[in-house]
């Protein structure tokens, strides 16, 4: 899980644009929207892109990606829960 | 102080190539919007309002027949024809309005020839044309237009920052009189835009509705003339534009604020203008364009204005968003609606799903009505309002 | 009316100049990229918002940034102040990236946060945002640098009290080609000067064209 969520951090600071953002400051379990990284809407549609992309993981409304994208870590358990081997 | 004018224009949208064909479909509740299988717009199966291209392929060979040969030898765009067919219907009455160095021709266009890029497209004119400036020297050398064009491109609100431009140039006395034309093809470009966006509806878009999920696109080009001489105009209405305002709301590129006080601004900087009072307006065609957030920042819009008793509609349930021809297309129908005292219901609407009571219409139907609001609201937090009053000052 | 120039700004390869003195210059850049990231580094503006703007909004929204810093707004009603901007080339630049991630249907990912740039007007938007400006707003294009335009439009706009104050200007950008002149017009009297002596600039078609004449000067005169 550990190796998902250091690149699933390095995807997300590099598909949102996260300039002054390194892995390092952002913790795994921290909400993405609303304070921290101050994510907005159109991130929060990119990240529906960034999951396609890189996971082949289609996320049809985007209301479920409020749970989905809460933190690095339940991205990361979507993704692992979701993918196909 | 110098009037502005109505006289003369012309809508073309999936529902006709005439302002009447398009007025009496939209008498009849016709809704152009249809769902659409191509691959070239888009990978599946899309509800799109789309112009019947046959009849504009051979309306604009007729055309090309009518002026001569020299304007044979340009491959024209879609777009480009559209202009010149709806400049060409809008200018009937007035031929000689073009030839005025007093004349000012104002385009708006979102996109322009934006399919241009599409690199599966083959037979096309230079790349340049990709340039709005380009385009539009194609559209004004058809003409002949002496005074060189004002191109507007503001996103959504296109239309209506064009009508306005030259409504206070006119009234500024820098002209007599303006060609006005909005226009936007549709193209995977912007199809695949917003749906990235995830904000197409499924189905043919609801303005205002409790179940509305997202707006549909639509292509079109609308035309109308201005002039500050009210023996020019053609029909028995004396339809002056009164005022008029842009704001942005500060909040966010592409979300629309929350509060809706910025467009609230522009609706009251424009009443101001035209010293009318909000109990006063007669009708508003707003933006509706049925996204879960736009419709709900007009409705607040609407509160904080002091506008939730006038009658209000959307005309995209109809015709689908136009983007860059949107705020001509839909001032020219309310202008129509204005003059002949006709309300056209609000396609879509059946239960309110905002959070002010505003008065979408439902009925088509007869109303004594002396003046119009228009608003739009765009991409980039900007909102117009332009008002449309009937008769003489 | 008589209108002012309070205060412009030109940036250009690779030159930012703040009424009549640079603001920064170096050799060593041969990118937009490296060198408007070097400017906002410099300016420590400290917005992280302007890392995803496109190339055409950085622009854009560093000229009016180094313009604003310098304006007392306790002076200006925020929603009577205008931007009204123009270009040749619209959002070209930003059409090329959208178009490149639809054009192969095996790799078909269009995404929403290049798309939203496809608008030449959002970098107004940027502007707004940052500064809370909320008047009157226009984006126009024409193919060359219009002068009469810009003063035409914007005097009707403070003429007739729609606005007291307008950012306009022209702001360019097509891959590495860009230049950009955007300045503050206001009526002479609440003008809140420029540089040490209070100097400002008449707002006429003659005066704007001397200036944007220094956008395509690779040096950089003095003007009175």
């Amino acid at each position: 899980m550990e190796v998902l969520t250091e690149k699933l951090k390095k995807e997300v600071i590099q598909q949102l644009n996260l300039e002054d953002i390194s892995p390092d400051d952002i913790d795994v379990n921290a909400p993405l929207f609303g304070e921290g990284l101050g994510l907005d809407s159109i991130d929060a549609l990119e990240l529906i892109v960034l999951l396609e992309k890189n996971y082949g993981l289609k996320i049809e409304d985007p209301k479920d990606g409020k749970k989905i994208f809460y933190s690095i870590h339940t991205i990361a358990e979507y993704i692992t829960g979701h993918q196909k081997t | 102080m110098r009037e502005v004018f109505l006289t003369g224009d012309n809508i073309i949208t999936s529902l006709g190539f005439t302002t009447s064909e398009n007025m009496q479909q939209l008498e009849k509740g016709v809704i152009g919007i249809h769902p659409v299988q191509d691959e070239a717009l888009f990978p599946s199966a899309i509800p799109l309002s789309l112009i019947d291209t046959v009849r504009m392929e051979t309306e604009f060979s007729e055309l090309l027949s009518f002026h001569g040969k020299q304007t044979k030898d340009i491959t024209y765009t879609r777009l480009e024809k559209l202009f010149i067919l709806s400049i060409h219907k809008a200018l009937q009455f007035h031929p000689g309005f073009s030839q005025n160095p007093k004349t000012l021709l104002v385009i708006s266009s979102t996109k322009g020839n934006i399919d241009l890029l599409d690199p599966r497209k083959q037979d096309l004119p230079a790349p340049a044309r990709l340039y709005l400036w380009d385009m539009v020297r194609i559209v004004r050398n058809f003409f002949g237009f002496v005074h060189p064009a004002l191109i507007i491109s503001n996103a959504c609100i296109s239309g209506i920052v064009a009508i306005m431009a030259a409504a206070r140039y006119i009234r500024a006395g820098l002209f007599d009189s303006a060609v006005v034309s909005g226009g936007d093809i549709l193209s995977e470009f912007v199809i695949s835009g917003f749906q990235s966006f995830l904000s197409l509806s499924p189905a043919p878009c609801r303005p205002y509705d409790a179940t509305r999920d997202g707006l549909s696109l639509g292509e079109g080009c609308g035309t109308v003339v201005l002039t500050t001489d009210p023996s020019l105009i053609l029909s028995g209405n004396k339809i002056r534009i009164t005022g008029s305002s842009t704001t942005n709301d500060a909040n966010h590129i592409s979300g629309p604020s929350r509060t809706g006080y910025e467009l609230s601004l522009a609706i009251q900087n424009t009443l101001a203008e035209a010293g009318l009072h909000p109990v006063e307006v007669g009708f508003i065609n707003a933006h509706g364009t049925a996204t879960p957030f736009n419709d709900e920042m007009e409705s607040k819009a609407l509160g904080l204005a002091g506008l939730l008793a006038s009658p209000v509609n959307s005309l995209k349930g109809y015709i689908g968003h136009t983007l860059g021809a949107a705020g001509v297309i839909e001032s020219v129908v309310s202008a129509h609606s204005l003059g002949d005292n006709r309300l056209i219901r609000s396609a879509g609407f059946e239960t309110c799903g905002v959070s002010e009571p505003i008065q979408v219409i439902e009925r088509t139907g007869v109303k004594e009505i002396r003046s119009c609001l228009k608003t739009a609201s765009g991409f980039g937090g900007c909102n117009a309002a332009i008002l449309f009053q009937k008769g003489l000052s | 009316m008589n209108l002012v120039i309070s205060h412009y700004c030109i940036i250009k390869p690779y030159q930012v100049w703040i009424n009549d003195r640079i603001g920064y210059y170096d050799e060593n850049f041969t990118t937009f990229a490296g060198f408007i990231k070097s400017v906002y580094k410099k300016e420590t503006i400290n917005y992280p918002k302007f890392y995803k703007m496109d190339s055409l909004s950085k622009l854009g929204f560093l000229s009016a940034e180094l313009i604003l810093k310098n304006i007392n707004f306790d002076l200006y009603n925020r929603e009577k102040m205008g931007v009204v901007l123009a270009n040749s080339v619209s959002s070209l630049d930003t059409d090329l990236d959208h178009q490149q991630t639809i054009s192969d249907r095996s790799n078909y990912f269009p995404s929403p946060a290049v798309f939203v740039y496809t608008l030449p007007n959002i970098m107004i938007g940027e502007i707004c945002i940052r500064h809370q400006v909320k008047g009157e707003n226009a984006f126009f294009i024409s193919e060359k640098f219009d002068s009469k335009l810009l003063v035409d439009y914007v005097t009707e706009l403070i003429q007739f009290n729609r606005v007291t104050a307008c950012l306009t200007g022209w702001v360019d950008l097509i891959k590495e080609r860009f230049h950009s002149l955007l300045m503050f017009v206001e009526v002479p009297g609440t003008a809140t000067g420029s540089g040490k002596t209070g100097k400002t600039i008449p707002f006429s078609a003659e005066d704007l064209d001397s200036l944007y004449h220094l956008t395509r000067t690779d040096n950089h005169g003095s003007i009175n």
